[in-house]
């Protein structure tokens, strides 16, 4: 081979410390996060009479990380995530009414089911822009929702699915009327769910989901099947939804249409801005969020509490979360440098012009 | 030997334009080769039927002797045919640390590898550590991709096509926008590249060609118009015909 002198100098030790270390960083747990892991776990000790809401908020929290999944990392736009959602409820739902009262079970197969519901669904948002997405998503949930309706011999329609009786989780622990038992199952669920998310994102498979999203055609240049990837992290969080439904169902025993309704789907858009797309957190912490304000509102101004819910909607998208938190970031001093001021924008252009 | 990268009878329509017509070129293995032509020759849609994103009406593209015409862009990437980007086309939100990662994992099949950690593999590492030093990005590895200097973007758009790994690079305006100051940098880094990558170069700088190239062929309407030593091409009185008629630059 001809001489190449660039290619022969040896690596410096450093320099290659700093990419493992810049690289793997990502990979560790902050202590904010160990923090946050071990509030949620103390909640289950320290606030017994709110582990009905608790238990929500985990749920919730679930459904729009599984939204952030494709959101946040992938870039697909989706008015209609609550067809996996509504999907894995039913399943569960079903199984248990006639008899299938094991949760866990219920869990796999509802996951599995919303997870073929979104590969097959997967091909339709595929191409196309993001209006063509959301109109995609938002029709998949309308005729799920309009077929579980229909359906009422297997969903019980308009009435609801009755009748559902959870068996004990783990064969151990019943479901009691406080919550205590819904709570710590889903927000277990939740957590074990949670740790395999945040290992997807930092791997190559999750690092090649952001260059999708920041620039497909350069993602295809650089030899990453595109719609492969797509397919793949779209069928991952309509298991990830499927499980959240799931967990609803049997944790309150009832499944209603109002779980493939497109106000769910709003809803968790909604969650996931408020707490921010893209970190996997702001599924969670939009989810607490939106309960917490929920709840404030409602009391304080019960007949008007979405008129706040959607200014403050408003506002964070006008404003702009990355420069809400990049303000709070600049108050202190341990970030300097890598914030505002240097940020030159980058002359990228659409796929089309090329 | 078969040739680095050859196109047979080449042709693309659109409609009733036929934006290339009847090419047959042979790109050597090793060798350093321009690509002019008047604005609207053709070059962009040349580039993307090499590439596999546009198919062509009618012809063959083949990569190492090997036929690539219904190969799918990424397969083609994977076999060793890379690009860069007349306008940048980069990842804004990821660093360039990230970017040649992505760019290398992906090659050494890590992309399916959803488990581990990026940079938990030795042999990533040190690629990513080898192609910095020579795209002379080490000091800004950790930066946002979008707020480095536009030089360093340069720098970068061409490290991730490098980072490939590709056996044939092309080239697609890799100075275009670099200021004056920047510049120096990027020809060093260009004409550095190793003489076992095959390099096609397509350009509008002719200081860039005459200093950078072995052959130079000439794209008019679609067509090869001429071909030859950089020596044959610059004394060719139609060549210059066709530059003087025209505007060289943008």
């Amino acid at each position: 081979m001809p001489a190449d002198p660039i290619a022969k100098t040896a690596v410096p030790p450093s320099t290659a410390d700093f990419v493992r270390r810049s690289l793997v960083r990502k990979g560790r747990w902050g202590v904010a996060e160990i923090g946050f892991w071990a509030v949620a776990a103390a909640t289950l000790f320290l606030l017994p009479e709110r582990h009905l809401i608790l238990n929500e908020i985990a749920i919730i929290g679930l459904f729009a990380l599984s939204l952030d999944l494709i959101l946040g990392y992938a870039g697909i736009v989706s008015l209609g995530h609550a067809a996996f959602f509504g999907f894995g409820a039913y399943m569960a739902g079903i199984l248990a009414k006639h008899g299938f009262a094991d949760p866990l079970l219920g869990l796999v197969v509802s996951a599995l089911a919303a997870a073929l519901l979104g590969f097959v669904t997967s091909f339709l948002v595929l191409r196309g822009t993001d209006l063509t997405k959301l109109m995609v998503t938002l029709g998949v949930a309308l005729v799920l929702g309009e077929i579980a309706n229909q359906a009422s011999w297997v969903t019980g329609g308009a009435d609801g699915l009755q009748g559902i009786s959870m068996g004990p989780v783990l064969g151990l622990f019943e479901f009691d009327i406080f919550g205590t038992t819904a709570y710590a199952y889903s927000l277990t669920v939740t957590f074990l769910l949670f740790i395999v998310a945040r290992r997807i994102v930092v791997s190559p498979f999750g690092l090649s989901l952001r260059s999708i999203r920041d620039n497909p055609l350069r993602a295809r240049a650089v030899g990453i099947p595109v719609n492969r990837r797509l397919v793949a992290v779209y069928t991952l969080a309509a298991a990830y939804a499927g499980v959240a439904g799931a967990l609803l169902a049997q944790t309150t025993q009832f499944v209603s249409l109002d779980v493939l309704a497109f106000h769910r789907s709003a809803d968790i858009m909604l969650v996931l801005v408020i707490g921010g797309a893209g970190y996997l957190y702001g599924g969670l912490l939009g989810a607490i969020g939106f309960k917490v304000l929920q709840d404030i509102l409602s009391a304080w101004t019960p007949q008007y509490w979405q008129f706040w819910i959607g200014l403050i909607l408003v506002v964070l998208v006008l404003v702009g979360r990355e420069r809400l938190t990049d303000k709070a970031k600049a108050l202190r001093p341990r970030s300097r440098g890598r914030l505002a001021g240097q940020a030159k924008v980058l002359p990228t252009t659409t796929a089309g012009e090329v | 030997m078969a040739a680095a990268l050859e196109t047979r009878n080449l042709v693309k329509r659109f409609g009733g334009i036929v934006a290339t017509d009847n090419v047959t070129f042979r790109l050597e293995q090793g060798a350093r080769h321009a690509l002019i032509g008047p604005n609207g020759a053709g070059k962009t849609t040349f580039i993307n039927l090499l590439t596999g994103v546009l198919a062509p009406t009618s012809g063959q593209i083949f990569l190492d002797g090997v036929d690539a015409t219904q190969m799918r862009p990424e397969s083609r990437v994977h076999r060793g045919l890379a690009r860069t980007f007349q306008i940048n086309q980069l990842f804004p939100a990821m660093t360039p640390l990230e970017t040649i990662g992505l760019a290398v994992s992906e090659r050494m099949g890590g992309g399916r590898d959803w488990w581990r950690v990026t940079g938990s593999r030795r042999e990533i590492v040190d690629e990513i550590v080898e192609i910095a030093q020579r795209f002379r990005l080490t000091d800004a590895l950790d930066e946002r991709t979008s707020n480095l200097a536009y030089g360093k973007q340069r720098l970068l758009e061409i490290a991730v096509a490098f980072a490939c790994r590709p056996r044939v690079l092309l080239l697609d305006e890799p100075a275009a926008g670099v200021p004056e100051a920047e510049r120096h940098e990027l020809l060093a880094t260009v004409a550095a590249l190793p003489r076992d990558v095959s390099v096609l170069l397509i350009e509008h700088d002719m200081d860039l060609v005459f200093s950078f190239a072995d052959r130079i062929s000439v794209l008019v309407n679609g067509a090869i118009f001429t071909e030859g030593t950089v020596e044959e091409v610059s004394t060719d009185p139609r060549v210059r015909a066709v530059y003087l008629g025209e505007s060289v630059d943008e």
